[in-house]
């Protein structure tokens, strides 16, 4: 596998191949109750005690649709810059399985709610529109348990009824890291929108992936495999690329690739084949009679759009534009909402003369290694933005230097302590009155005579010694750039 | 049109209904006179109708998104063929 | 007083309301005449000493205002009813006890209502001679041996035979009609949407609709007005204003525009059907009303068309009954060996056979030839009814093409018992309401009815044509309690 220009390409001898990736997103819809039931859709409760009647398909029970989870789809479609489809239609998906109470899914088949759109991607090599093909709303199963009991499954149902839209790219991502950014902004834009939570540690966000493999210029699509319910990223990345280079293994060897459906085995890191059996995909869509097709106005559509807020894409232009932050610092901003309303909170709060690089660095450096290191998110962050914003101002108009800031920067966590009283009750104000630090340089120099004479004879590298010992003896308070112009003057 | 063991296999498995050579053979039967009949629909020219799905003269109608059914796992599991309150239990699929 | 079970409904209304009668003295003597009849096999599941506890408790304090004032009633064992096991005539359900109410059966039970029992039904309603039931065949009252129709069949028994004063059914394809037409009485099939199909156990979405059998078309009405009711548990139900179908019911027709489809004088039609349907436009015309000919091209289609639509949607509908949540499970290996054991155990032949061809024709390659046409026929045959309504109020036509036939004669022609609907089907595909009236008896003294097809939404109007052609056929229904012990 080489990597030219950042391309991801498979080499083998003279050939050289591309792979060819779609992805089949499940997303699950942000709402209080389930598509077609009114049951609570809340993470983690106790088996089976989020189930209705109409969730476990009694006898006689018929689906309703939930307004909000319709407002939601298209509220996505927006953000994904796609058509939004007046008239869409729902259509029963048959197959049996324990945790398919009906024996069919309510999905959306031939007309679904949301039609063709694009997703930008921030990629080192420039940027890559990625094609939508569709989102379709429709409900999620409930889950089946295999390893609790040896002899049996046990089915819950809390799940079941749920609301997800399937979002489907068009084939056109080429790349384990294209892969990687497509699912982030797609993540993004949906917490935006407050449309889905994306967490997939809970599940609330799946995807299948096709992968196929073809001659670098090749023209035409190679047979296609799709890699089942992979819930997190790094397992997308490491399917695909075992995918890849399976399948062109395969092409070498002069045997054709089957479709059929994959699962990604997480303890071995690579795709096995599921053992079913070729007609278990014949669904038999049809639409649900139990539903009449869905239309919606343009005044409904048009109410959702006033609702939609600033999307990531003209947020980062507008970073750019307004405070001037780099590109790559922009999209680090906007990635996720929570760190750019972070960001916005801290610049706003540090008033007039404010430093946003400064700013924009004690986020993305200090603030993320501490949230790296205890797993939290940023919403969850033990420094406030109003906190982070006095400390950045008290670097930039010289009360305190960058080191002491970092020591601050630990004492504040415990509480959210508001650095100004920090620097008041630890004395940590930095020394920036010329004349005590020319005095203290002097005493130093007259102390270390010899080092002085050796620096003055060509030793460089002694600067750093005496300017250790300015923060020595300050105890770490002088004001650093002063140090450095002052030892300059009279060394 | 005839229908053949093959097909009537293949339907049952979509089913999940059991048929032995028997049953099969007789199914057959049964389902070709019914698709004799059936075929009919083939005098009609249907090229530019569109399809009905429902009679309902109405647009579907929006429920609001409250969570109003609690915590029923009683009633929900009540009926099911095995015994345990917490949850559903089948056989094993075969993987 | 005597004979209570010979009584209308309306008639035991008014004497329960003017305190002639108590609803604990009906409901015994529903009781005891159900009791003796047990060689009718219409019931499932009897409810007797409940029903008589809950009319004693109604008696104790009496709410006259109520439309039934406790009035006991059995119904088809297709409805759930709370904590009253519902099995829909089939083995899969044989246990089951639904915890939750029909809207239809709820709306009953609050008009003063009494449960009596489950009537008997062909399996999941498919059916028409209730001998698909997993609990045996129902005899009609008119004789020994012959069906009473189906797949409401131990509902028209149960009402021909006077066990229960009124009942309702379900009708899907002509499940209330045919069998009322068997049994010499009155049964409606609403418009589409008309009543709620919540909690009723479906067989084909778009068909299914509940609706009344009675003795007599005034029972009818206030039946109807009692179940038609919009709920928004039912994506399918139209809120629409319900018309007071009883207190509006005339028997005034003068100028009504009656049509008769040509397309319905079916080849082979015997002649004693033909007869009663020109005496019916001749009893038409004496009420004042107008005939005129109208054709409805595409009739001939009609039985293919729902042979397609239906059996299509119960595949799907039925797919739920997998021995995971509730009802019979077999014994499997794993879990696709316990599906297929449980559902080839727990369905019977013909509900098997719908399936598979439901199945079918919504398979890979055969769903634009087979589902996708006939719902394209059915549009068709919707239009053809538009197009007459633009010259007629409604349509006449017999309700089946022969009187009740033995049990055991056609059960093993599939075809030829699904000829049975030809005259009700086309009805349910066009979502129309529909009576069946008692008209006539045939050579062998059995009852054959005629049926009135409404407009959409116009029950009152087709209502008020059967109160005012039942009065001039005066039908007598020739009921000999054969099988009382």
């Amino acid at each position: 596998m080489t990597k030219e220009n950042s391309e991801y390409l498979i080499e083998r001898y003279d050939n050289v191949y591309e792979v060819v990736i779609g992805l089949e997103v499940h997303a699950q819809v942000t709402s209080n109750s389930k598509l077609f039931s009114s049951s609570s859709t809340k993470f983690g409760a106790e088996p089976n005690t989020q189930v209705s009647l109409v969730d476990a398909a009694f006898p006689g029970m018929l689906p309703v649709i939930n307004e909000f989870c319709v407002k939601q789809a298209i509220k996505t479609g927006i953000g994904l810059r796609a058509q939004i489809n007046k008239r869409s239609v729902f259509d029963r998906k048959n197959y049996f399985y324990a945790d398919l109470p009906q024996g069919y899914q309510i999905s959306q088949f031939k007309y679904p709610i949301v039609g063709e759109g694009k997703v930008v991607l921030d990629m080192p090599s420039g940027q890559k529109e990625v094609g939508i093909e569709r989102l379709h709303l429709e409900q999620d199963a409930g889950k089946s348990i295999h390893d609790i009991d040896p002899q049996n499954t046990l089915v819950d149902l809390n799940r079941s009824g749920v609301a997800l839209m399937e979002i489907v790219s068009k084939p056109d991502l080429r790349s384990p890291d294209e892969v990687s950014a497509y699912i982030k902004k797609l993540r993004s834009i949906m917490r935006y929108l407050g449309t889905c939570d994306g967490n997939m540690q809970e599940g609330s966000l799946r995807a299948d992936v096709n992968v196929s493999v073809r001659l670098k210029d090749s023209k035409e699509l190679g047979t296609r495999c799709e890699i089942k319910n992979v819930n997190s990223i790094k397992f997308m990345q490491m399917a695909i690329d075992y995918e890849a280079n399976r399948q062109v293994d395969l092409i070498e060897e002069g045997k054709s690739i089957d479709q059929e459906t994959r699962l990604f085995d997480t303890k071995k890191n690579e795709t096995r084949s599921m053992r079913s059996k070729e007609d278990a995909h014949d669904y038999r869509y049809f639409p649900d009679p139990d539903l009449l097709p869905l239309e919606v106005t343009d005044e409904f559509i048009d109410n959702l759009k006033k609702d939609i807020p600033e999307l990531p894409d003209d947020k980062k232009k507008r970073f750019i534009d307004e405070f001037k932050v780099s590109p790559y610092e922009a999209t680090i901003l906007v990635s996720d909402i929570d760190t750019a309303k972070y960001f916005e909170e801290v610049v706003a709060k540090m008033g007039k003369n404010k430093d946003i690089k400064l700013a924009v660095n004690w986020i993305t450096g200090e603030l993320f290694a501490v949230l790296n290191n205890k797993n939290l998110e940023i919403s969850q962050s033990p420094i406030s933005a109003k906190n982070l914003a006095k400390l950045v101002n008290l670097i930039k108009n010289g009360t305190i230097s960058g080191k002491i800031a970092k020591t601050i920067f630990e004492l504040m966590m415990d509480g959210d302590k508001d650095p100004q009283i920090i620097v008041e009750e630890k004395g940590l104000k930095q020394e920036s009155d010329p004349k005590a630090l020319e005095a203290l340089i002097d005493k130093i120099i007259n102390d270390n005579r010899e080092k002085a004479i050796e620096y003055k004879n060509g030793k460089e590298k002694l600067f750093g010694f005496f300017v250790g010992q300015a923060m020595k003896v300050s105890g770490g308070k002088a004001n650093p750039q002063l140090i450095n112009e002052i030892l300059k003057k009279k060394l | 049109m005839s229908i053949d063991l093959k097909t009537i296999k293949h339907i049952s498995k979509l089913s999940r209904i059991s048929v032995d050579e028997k049953k099969a053979e007789k199914l057959a039967g049964d389902l070709n006179s019914i698709f004799n009949f059936i075929e009919k629909l083939n005098e009609l020219n249907t090229d530019n109708v569109e399809p009905l799905t429902s009679v309902a003269e109405t647009t579907l109608k929006f429920r609001s998104d409250e969570v109003k059914n609690q915590n029923i796992r009683e009633q929900i599991i009540k009926n099911s063929p095995e015994d345990n309150e917490d949850f559903f239990v089948v056989p094993k699929v075969v993987e | 007083m005597s004979d209570i079970t010979s009584q209308t409904l309306t008639s035991l209304v008014k004497n329960i309301k003017e305190k002639k009668l108590s609803s604990e003295e009906v409901t015994k003597a529903f009781v005891d005449r159900s009791e003796k009849s047990k060689e009718l096999n219409a019931y499932i599941t009897e409810d007797f000493s409940n029903a008589i506890d809950k009319a004693k408790k109604f008696d104790e304090k009496p709410n006259l205002d109520l439309k039934l004032p406790g009035i006991p009633m059995a119904v088809k064992d297709l409805f759930c009813t709370k904590d009253i096991r519902t099995t829909a005539g089939s083995k899969i359900l044989e246990n089951f006890v639904p915890t939750y109410e029909s809207t239809v059966t709820e709306n009953i039970w609050n008009e003063g209502g009494i449960l009596l029992g489950k009537l008997n039904c062909d399996e999941f309603a498919m059916g028409s001679s209730n001998e698909t039931s997993f609990y045996g065949n129902v005899q009609n009252p008119i004789d020994k041996g012959l069906v009473p129709g189906g797949s409401s069949g131990g509902s028209a028994a149960a009402v021909s035979g006077q066990l229960t004063p009124i009942t309702i059914g379900t009708d899907t394809g002509g499940s209330i009609r045919q069998p009322a037409s068997f049994t010499g009485t009155v049964g409606l099939k609403p418009t589409y949407g008309s009543c709620s199909r919540y909690g009723i156990v479906a067989f084909a979405s778009s068909l299914d609709q509940a609706g009344p059998m009675t003795q007599n078309v005034e029972d009818c009405a206030l039946l109807q007005e009692v179940i038609s009711t919009y709920d928004n548990k039912d994506s399918t139900s139209i809120d629409f204003k319900r018309a007071q179908y009883s207190k509006d019911l005339t028997k005034d027709i003068k100028g009504k525009k009656i049509g008769i489809p040509k397309e319905y004088r079916v080849e082979g039609m015997p002649k004693e059907i033909e007869d009663l349907w020109k005496k019916g436009i001749e009893y038409a015309k004496d009420c004042g009303a107008e005939i005129i000919d109208i054709s409805l091209p595409n009739t001939s289609y009609a039985l293919p068309t729902y042979y397609i639509v239906a059996p299509a949607e119960a595949s799907s509908n039925l797919a739920r009954y997998d021995g995971v949540k509730y009802g019979f499970r077999a014994k499997g290996e794993n879990l696709i060996d316990m599906y297929e054991k449980t559902r080839s155990e727990g369905f019977g032949a013909e509900v098997q056979r719908r399936i598979m061809i439901g199945t079918y024709v919504l398979s890979s390659g055969y769903y634009d030839a087979y589902y996708l046409k006939a719902q394209k026929v059915r549009k068709l045959i919707k239009n053809d009814f538009d197009e007459a309504y633009k010259k007629v109020d409604a349509i006449l036509t017999p309700s089946t093409p022969s009187s009740a036939f033995k049990i055991g004669e056609k059960k093993n022609d599939p075809v030829s018992m699904y000829l049975n609907d030809i005259f009700t089907v086309p009805v349910n595909l066009a979502g129309l309401p529909a009576i069946s009236i008692p008209a006539g008896h045939d050579a062998a003294g059995y009852p054959l009815g005629l049926q009135i097809i409404g407009k959409a939404f116009q029950e009152q109007e087709i209502l008020n044509l059967a109160y005012a052609m039942e009065d001039k056929i005066n039908f007598k229904n020739k009921i000999t309690d054969w099988w009382i012990k």
